[in-house]
This record gives C-alpha cells, structure tokens and sequence, in this order.
C-alpha cells in the first residue's frame, strides 16, 4: 500500500480530539469559512484556533482556498473515506451484515416467532 | 469571485497523465465511478475539447444519462473543467454548475489532485445531491491509481 502510515495516523489523531471535530461541524454547516468566522464559534483563543486547523490540514481533512485575501477552510472529507473503504467496508461487511440479522432475529420479526 | 462550494483534495502517487487518462478515458473511468449510492458505474463522455459537450452516463444497457454539460477548458495534463447540469438544462447555462478539476505534481513521485466545484448556487437542490458523490469518487481513484484494484462490484445489500 503506498498510502504512508503517518498519513492515516495523522487522521485519526486529528479526529481524537473534541476541539477539531467541532471544526469539521462548523465547516460541514458552512463550507469555506475565514479564520475569523470560525473564531466566532469558538471558545478559545485565536492561536489556539489556528493550531487545530494547522493540524486538520496536515491530515488533509481540511482545505486551504485563497481567495484575492481571504484564506477560506473548506472540509475535506476524502482521507474519511479511504479509511471507510480500507478498514472497514473491505474486511467487515460481512461481519456488520451477520450482526444486522443477529440484531433482527433477537429483537424479534414478526415472522420468525417461535 | 464567488467562493466555491466545495473543494476536494487528493494526494495520488501516479503521474500527472495517468490521472488525466483516469478523466477521461471510459474505459478506465467505469473502474473507479460509481453511482450517488454505489450502483452501477458511471462514465463521462466527450471528445474533451473546449466547447465540446459532455454527458455522464450509467453503465448499463440503457445508458442513462443524468448530468450533461460543455467543456470549458481542457488543458492535458494540467486542468479540466467542465459544466454540470440536467439533461433538461443543458440550453439554459443559468442553471449550469462548474466543475474544475486540477493535477499538481506534488514532489516524491505524488500528485496532488484538486476538485472544485462551485456556482452550485444556480441549482440549490443539485447541491445537495452531490456533496456525497465527490469523496467517494475520488478515494475509489486513488486506491484504482496506486493499488490497480477496481471497485469491489456493490452486491447490493438491500
């Protein structure tokens, strides 16, 4: 796999902590926001702010935009889904489908009474 | 300038031409281009020249096609752009979208891809169609380019 482990690492840390993830609902509410409009949102300071983007963007999970002065945040939620693909849908699908019916056949169909 | 609607990024190790091959060549596209729900492959075709039209196509007997549009800039292996808009849009360019696609080489035997699509404005309801689409497209890419594996056939598990 030529994807580099630091890469996927580098994801999940960023999405371990509270402070990005609501970042990324900020962004995923209103795509491509300032620096500024972001702060308003936030409890924390203005450098604190900027180093969770700065780490957000080292995982690719967030994009830079200039625009004329204006550095715009775009979510970028591609990294999310190689991970979804890769460890998830390939090896556990089977394994998520088998619970599926596990759950339905415990909570009890209608037509499968005993 | 309005602000774009969405931007996506990649990081692919490949080449700049591999990539261009993968926008617009069918044959490879049916690989990696899946449906808004992961059905049947999708492909877009065209002659890629600018001003030339193009429509995105399903995979199957009846080739459906659900988005058309004219392309705007074709610059091999640099930049792609394109409109997007219902079939039934296609003469009426208010309601067109644009999608840009941009290939950086990146350093390292990587490239950096970059989809932006934007003036979705023009068609509020097409915005939300496709902010799921654009992800999965393109990781499915990147794993095409870098692995060789095509997308596991979606044994529809309804």
């Amino acid at each position: 796999m030529i994807t580099k482990v630091q890469d996927i690492d580098r994801v999940f840390k960023a999405m371990a902590d509270p402070t990005r993830r609501r970042l990324l609902d900020l962004l995923h509410r209103e795509n491509g926001q300032t620096l500024q409009a972001l702060c308003e949102d936030m409890d924390m300071t203005r450098q604190a702010v900027t180093h969770h983007l700065q780490l957000l963007e080292e995982a690719n999970l967030v994009v830079i935009v200039w625009q004329g002065r204006e550095k715009l945040h775009y979510l970028n939620p591609v990294p999310l889904n190689q991970i979804y693909e890769r460890r998830i849908e390939k090896f556990e699908r089977s394994r998520l489908s088998a619970l599926r019916d596990l759950k339905k056949k415990l909570e009890g169909d209608d037509d499968e009474k005993t | 300038m309005k602000k774009p609607d969405y931007v996506y990024v990649t990081y692919i190790a490949t080449t700049p031409e591999k990539v261009w091959k993968a926008l617009v060549d069918t044959d490879v596209m049916r690989q990696y281009w899946v449906g808004p729900s992961g059905e049947c492959a999708r492909v877009n075709v065209s002659d890629w020249k600018p001003g030339s039209r193009w429509e995105h196509q399903r995979v199957d007997d009846a080739r459906t096609v659900d988005i058309v549009g004219k392309v705007v800039e074709s610059t091999r292996p640099r930049r792609l752009v394109f409109t997007w808009a219902r079939p039934q849009d296609i003469v009426d360019d208010s309601k067109h979208s644009r999608v840009s696609f941009d290939i950086e080489p990146h350093g390292d035997g990587m490239i950096r891809l970059t989809v932006t699509h934007d003036e979705l404005e023009r068609d509020p309801k097409m915005l939300a169609g496709i902010s799921g689409g654009w992800p999965m497209v393109l990781s499915n890419l990147k794993t095409l380019l870098e692995t060789g594996r095509v997308l596991p056939r979606s044994d529809a598990a309804a």
